[in-house]
């Protein structure tokens, strides 16, 4: 009734193929957009610090392996190291060059980790799928390694950790002890905004196309003129590009500093599982699978005491951590079994029914 | 796309020679001594039985496969080791006996896809999507409209492939190598499965290619009918060597592919 394509005629090419061809799409995203924005005047730190800063930065990783896993057809469990790469590259960066504004190393971090998962994307002429995983399995391992034996990336500190020192913008921090989560909020949200915009550039135009047709059917992309080996290598640099800004915002803007664990394959697992359950392929996906695996557990942790409470249950800490641990599982499982293409089919779906709604069909 | 250095042939110039070309996987042979040529613009039939070594003879044309003997000459050019891409950076285009379309994308961004060697801007632009990369993409896809409307598919032109029934993903797998261009394509059996109606609209869609676009055509069919209305000229195969070569009429009367492959009279 409110979701209608009826009436909304197209004259050029140029609008048929617009990223969000119809006018309530536009409206919605532009809503969303501010209201995350207005999120920030809140000045609520749990919901920032422990929500909204992480969501962000987990979707921006969850698209960078999305583009790699979900477009191109490459599987990468070397996601959690190429974060790695991207956070220890600004780390060196910044304090080797304090001058330069440390949002200029964010963003160049990202071309570290874009050449380390270009050399680590070699064999992924040769091999594919779980073969191709075991490979990138080896970059996990190994960047991991040089994260913790490798003193002269984290500037001998004796922790072994980086930590973010103080850096600013216009004057106000935006990284360090001091910076405020508005901030960063804001800082999170302006980045991964504009990477994901280039990112669903990519996707909609030749490159996406052609990460596509080497996914479904490489014999045929390799006969339509489509260089296998430089498209695939494309897709792990920009892939890893991705994953490393995410690990340097991880560290700076979300923890404030890190060791090497928090690159573990665990974070790699972590943002699969993000991208598989928000539906390979699809750049709205990512960010309602970081939404599934992170925020709903934090919000089950905080709705199960208010459900159970009235019922006289009165549980510990310790048993609502497992039950949520239990019913993100199954909740995870039931995902699955439903719609295998993830939560953004079942969003295509919705948005299907809702174009005819109220009528059936 | 064409370099400047090969020459602009003539209608009935000699396209692509296969000279002496044999193909080994190990100890089979699937290919032994096979010669022939395809010239500009004609529609070129290549029949056999199941397992003449039709499909690898296509594969040897655009690079799948190396010949272990012989040598192909595209347009002049002889080249001992060619790449699929390089294949199709010379023109050849190639649809395939098992369909091999794009599943997962819509019928345009399949055809899109073949138009991809013809784009020109880098990353940087494809990145902003704006500007000369907009401009570039609203250029090609007034190609591949003209192609959709050619195929008549309009109507199925946002559906993803893999939803589409069998005939229209052949339809869509033609429109597909029709994006590139190309001077020379290779059509492995286009209308297996197909009813006769299919078959008919098939047909038309080829001749209408070679007439309208002068593309010349190499066809592998097994409908006998299709290939001796449709083709200029037939080559056949049986067990990887050439039997015949000549006119649709005179392989009809051709003693030896009567033998072998329309099978014998009692």
């Amino acid at each position: 009734m409110f979701y209608r394509e009826a009436g909304q005629y197209k004259t050029s090419y140029a609008a048929d193929m617009a990223v969000f061809p119809l006018r309530e799409d536009r409206i919605g995203l532009a809503v969303i957009i501010l209201a995350a924005y207005a999120l920030a005047f809140t000045r609520n730190d749990f919901l920032l610090q422990a929500v909204m800063i992480p969501f962000l930065i987990f979707s921006l990783a969850a698209i960078g392996l999305n583009l790699l896993t979900g477009y191109a057809g490459l599987l990468s469990l070397g996601t959690g190291g190429f974060m790695g790469v991207g956070a220890y590259a600004c780390y060196k960066l910044m304090t080797a060059f304090p001058e330069v504004n440390v949002l200029v190393w964010i963003l160049l971090s990202g071309f570290f980790s874009a050449a380390v998962g270009v050399l680590f994307g070699l064999p992924s002429l040769r091999i594919k799928g779980f073969y191709l995983a075991v490979a990138t399995l080896a970059a996990q391992f190994f960047l991991q390694w040089a994260f913790n034996r490798i003193p002269w990336l984290y500037n001998y500190n004796l922790s072994g950790a980086i930590e973010a020192p103080l850096r600013t913008l216009f004057g106000v921090p935006i990284i360090g002890p001091t910076a405020t989560a508005e901030v960063r909020y804001l800082v999170v949200l302006t980045l991964v905004i504009g990477l994901t915009w280039v990112a669903s550039n990519l996707v909609h135009g030749r490159i996406g196309r052609e990460w596509m047709a080497i996914r479904d059917m490489d014999i045929a992309a390799e006969l339509m003129g489509i260089k296998l080996f430089q498209t695939k290598l494309l897709a792990f640099a920009v892939s890893s590009y991705y994953c490393g800004v995410a690990g340097a915002m991880l560290v700076f803007l979300w923890y404030g500093g890190a060791e090497y664990t928090v690159f573990d394959i665990n974070q790699s697992f972590f943002i699969l599982f993000m991208v598989i359950i928000g539906g390979l392929g699809s750049l709205i996906g990512s960010f309602f699978g970081a939404a599934l695996i992170f925020i709903m557990p934090i919000g089950l942790g905080i709705a199960l005491p208010a459900l159970l409470g009235p019922f006289g249950i009165n549980v510990g800490a310790e048993v609502i951590e497992q039950l949520r641990f239990m019913i993100v599982g199954a909740l995870i499982i039931f995902f699955l079994i439903v719609e295998p293409h993830g939560l953004a089919r079942l969003w295509q779906i919705a948005k299907q029914k809702l174009r005819v709604w109220p009528f059936p069909y | 796309m064409r370099a400047p250095d090969t020459p602009i042939l003539a209608k009935g110039d000699v396209l692509l020679a296969v000279e002496n070309v044999s193909l080994s996987f190990g100890g089979v042979k699937a290919l032994t001594d096979v010669s022939f040529d395809i010239r500009k613009g004609e529609i070129r039939a290549i029949i056999g039985p199941n397992g003449a070594g039709k499909t690898s003879m296509l594969n040897c044309i655009n690079g799948f496969y190396h010949p272990t003997e012989g040598r192909i000459t595209f347009k002049g050019a002889t080249r001992r080791r060619m790449r699929p891409y390089e294949a199709a950076r010379g023109g050849i285009a190639r649809t395939f006996q098992n369909v091999a379309l794009f599943k997962g994308m819509t019928t345009l961004d399949n055809i899109m896809a073949g138009r991809s060697l013809k784009m020109r801007r880098g990353f940087f632009w494809q990145a902003l999507r704006q500007g000369p990369a907009l401009q570039e993409e609203v250029e090609h896809r007034r190609v591949v409209e003209d192609i959709i409307d050619f195929l008549e598919i309009q109507a199925i032109r946002k559906v993803p492939v893999g939803k589409l029934p069998y005939g229209l993903q052949k339809r869509v797998e033609l429109g597909r190598a029709l994006a590139m261009e190309p001077e020379l394509l290779l059509l492995d059996e286009p209308m297996a499965g197909m009813n006769l109606e299919e078959k008919e609209d098939m047909s038309r869609f080829i001749l209408d290619v070679n007439q309208q676009f002068g593309t010349t055509i190499a066809l592998i069919e097994h409908d006998m009918g299709v290939v001796m209305d449709l083709s200029d000229r037939v080559v056949v195969l049986e067990y990887g060597r050439k039997i015949a070569d000549g006119k649709p009429e005179e392989i009809k009367r051709d003693q030896r592919v009567i033998d072998a492959y329309l099978g014998v009279a009692h």
